[in-house]
């Protein structure tokens, strides 16, 4: 029981690290593209969060918002890469 | 036990995760860090999500969770992928150490094809009739 406080609270501080991390690299990235992958990184570190939060409170509803947030990190990715190709920053015509 | 496999899932998640994010801080180069964010958020990700569903047990829960962990295999190569390639054409440069550019002068960014050069390498084994 004492443990498992304790792997709970080792979690959220490891993801709090993770995320500080994301934030520094998207507050230093030199170009846009690292700056998403670092919000993709940090969509990811929100989904560990939700599990952690999942299992500490027990509120099982919360899955769902994990599983869409999934999808939308994906769409908005993809997004970014599209206006990245479709002229961006490419001096192109 | 079950609260011992959930906690251990959970911090080996949260470790990979801090694996991820290291990398995505110390890498030099774009493809780099795709390379570190990708492949250890996910599968930290994934671990704690597998952490929620041996936690609960449940079917449903754990239906979700396996769903998660589903989208996630399959929508981050495929956005690490489309992120690489608009950074490709973009210019972002790779790291002043790098030994090859298998892309370089072969890449037509107009109409972004791709161009076999003319004086292809031939491996050893093949024979000129299958060229």
């Amino acid at each position: 029981m004492q443990m498992f406080d304790i792997a709970i609270i080792a979690s959220n501080v490891l993801l709090s690290i993770a995320l500080l991390l994301g934030f520094w690299r998207l507050y230093l990235g030199p170009t846009l593209p690292d700056r998403v992958v670092a919000l993709e990184l940090i969509a990811s570190l929100t989904i560990g969060f939700i599990a952690v939060y999942v299992i500490s409170s027990g509120r099982t509803p919360f899955i769902d918002v994990a599983m869409v947030l999934a999808l939308t990190a994906f769409l908005a990715a993809v997004g970014f890469a599209r206006y990245l190709e479709k002229g961006g920053h490419r001096d192109d015509d | 036990m079950t609260e011992f496999f959930t906690g251990l899932f959970l911090v080996v998640g949260a470790a990979f995760m801090v694996v991820a994010a290291l990398g995505l801080v110390r890498m030099p180069d774009l493809p780099m860090r795709l390379h570190a964010t990708t492949k250890a958020g996910v599968l930290g990700a994934g671990l704690m999500m597998v952490g929620v569903a041996v936690y609960f047990g449940d079917g449903g829960v754990t239906t979700r969770a396996v769903a998660v962990i589903g989208f996630l295999l399959l929508t981050a190569p495929v956005a690490a992928h489309a992120i690489g390639r608009a950074g490709y054409f973009v210019g972002v440069p790779l790291w002043e150490h790098s030994k090859t550019d298998e892309l370089k002068g072969r890449y037509d960014e107009k109409t972004h094809t791709l161009s076999s050069p003319p004086e292809m390498h031939e491996p050893e084994d093949r024979d000129d009739a299958s060229r």
